[in-house]
């Protein structure tokens, strides 16, 4: 472990979900609909984080997908975030998206916002973005964080003018989220985005 | 043998017309006669054919008086009608056994969903025929691919809820009259269980007394409710009112004997219909107008038939 508690390798874990889901579901599938085909990538991303180890962050690439709906949103990328999100999950597995467009967009949120998750993502023609159900104050936390890269509760405020007191509950709901990393016992927070 | 008419123009207002001449045929073998049929679109196809399979039900195979005009007969073979029908109706008339050719005006042909494959398959068919969309409904690229969410959603929710398969069809038509403009018309229909049947179990106590096939699609369509145990189901028909509602579309679904329905502005079909003749199933209509072009003064109604 690092200093920061943070282990000493963090495992990138890139998965395009176009080429995925042909392979998940082999067939040649050329959208993300329906929700088998999601199910069927969420167990094929579970059993890549299972073989890499105790902590990844994993990558999640819709560069190359053409129709994404709400049923397979749900399945594979909600449900996943879920599982991760509880205390007896398999891996420290961490997810951002990257590649979406408007159209991904909607579905994302619509089943982040359905089962209150968060999701760090790369929305295409912008940088890393918040979705899902955090609060203005909270959202605007992550971005400072992610201004910092790595920091304290305390360095957070500081830059926004604000007590400490004020942030770090912030900063504990965005780790519980997973969109922070904060590893038990240390004080320092850091930035998901960053870490790539 | 119990004639039954069918309505010389065939489509979602009209189909309970053909649904009650149905009924009145109690158990005897029908005759569907469509010889005066001169305009129908995907909802009047795939009623056509539920009906035809209900009516097959009661024992005897139905027959089908095939329609004079050629012109609709010819329409009906590019939608892949024939196909469908012979598994259901003994035919009568000319024409019209043909497979269909995919001519370039149709959108979807009459497509069975039996399973998540087939919406694939379909999935794939529309990405091909994106320039329709786009041409014909002035569809931008991310509407056009709500087309298709739309068109996964609604199919998926044969296979989850009705358990039992059902078709498939969309064709773009000038509604000239209700829209002064294009729009597409998706269909899609099943004989499964219905909305009631599917919720029963899970919600029919709450309801008590007042279940019934309205309150069964108010519990689907309004509050998302669904017989499954998953915080995620139940929001396919909530993506899908939302999406048509962004485009100004209509969408509406039929169950035993109640229709409920998002109804803009430019139609006057009412929103909630009850004590409709039975017909099992769920039968889903959607309504989507093409897009006004940004400075284009959106075209109010002119007359003239549909």
């Amino acid at each position: 472990m690092s200093p920061d508690n943070l282990p000493a390798t963090i495992v990138p874990l890139s998965f395009d979900l176009g080429s995925l889901v042909r392979r998940s579901v082999a067939s040649l599938y050329s959208h993300l609909i329906t929700r088998p085909t999601g199910q069927a990538l969420r167990l094929g991303i579970e059993s890549q984080i299972g073989e890499l180890g105790e902590f990844c962050v994993s990558v999640l690439d819709f560069s190359q997908v053409a129709v994404l709906d709400y049923s397979c949103a749900d399945e594979a990328v909600a449900k996943l975030i879920l599982r991760y999100r509880q205390p007896d999950r398999p891996a420290e597995a961490y997810f951002l998206v990257r590649g979406l467009d408007v159209h991904h967009l909607e579905m994302i949120e619509a089943v982040l916002e359905r089962h209150r998750l968060a999701l760090v993502a790369e929305v295409v023609g912008t940088g890393p973005t918040l979705l899902g159900g955090v609060t203005p104050f909270e959202r605007e936390v992550w971005h400072e964080l992610g201004a910092l890269g790595s920091a304290r509760a305390e360095e957070v405020a500081a830059r926004m003018g604000l007590p400490a007191d004020d942030v770090v509950v912030s900063l504990d709901t965005l780790a519980q989220h997973r969109v922070v990393i904060h590893r038990a016992g240390s004080p320092t927070y850091h930035a998901l985005q960053r870490l790539l | 043998m119990r004639v039954v008419a069918v309505p010389t123009t065939l489509d979602e207002r009209s189909f309970d017309r053909l649904v009650r001449g149905l009924e009145e045929a109690g158990q005897e073998r029908v005759l569907f006669d469509a010889r005066h049929l001169r305009w129908v679109d995907p909802y009047g196809m795939l009623g056509l054919l539920a009906a035809g399979t209900v009516a097959g039900r009661a024992g005897a195979r139905p027959r089908l008086q095939l329609p004079e005009s050629a012109e609709v007969v010819s329409y009906l073979t590019r939608m892949g009608f024939f196909e469908h029908a012979a598994e259901v109706f003994e035919l009568q008339g000319s024409g019209g056994r043909g497979r269909a050719e995919g001519g370039s005006d149709v959108l979807l042909e009459i497509t069975a969903i039996r399973s998540h494959g087939d919406i694939h398959v379909l999935l794939d068919r529309i990405q091909e025929r994106m320039a329709i969309l786009m041409r014909q409904l002035h569809y931008p690229v991310v509407t056009a691919m709500n087309f298709s969410v739309i068109l996964s959603e609604v199919c998926q929710n044969i296979l989850e809820h009705a358990q039992a398969p059902g078709w498939v069809a969309s064709q773009t038509y000038f509604w000239k009259r209700r829209l002064g403009r294009k729009a597409a018309v998706i269909a899609v229909m099943d004989l499964g269980v219905g909305f009631r049947g599917s919720l029963a179990a899970t919600h029919a106590s709450r309801y008590g007394d007042k279940w019934s096939d309205v309150t069964a699609l108010e519990a689907a369509f309004i509050h998302g409710m669904t017989r499954l145990h998953d915080p995620g189901r139940g929001q396919g028909i909530k993506q899908i009112r939302k999406q048509v509602g962004r485009m100004g579309g209509r969408v509406s679904i039929r169950s035993g004997t109640a229709r409920i329905g998002d109804v803009p502005d430019w139609d006057d079909a009412p929103p909630l219909e009850e004590q409709l003749p039975y017909f099992p199933g769920a039968q889903i209509g959607i309504v989507l107008p093409a897009r006004v072009a940004e400075g284009e003064a959106e075209a109010g109604p002119k007359g003239g038939k549909e």
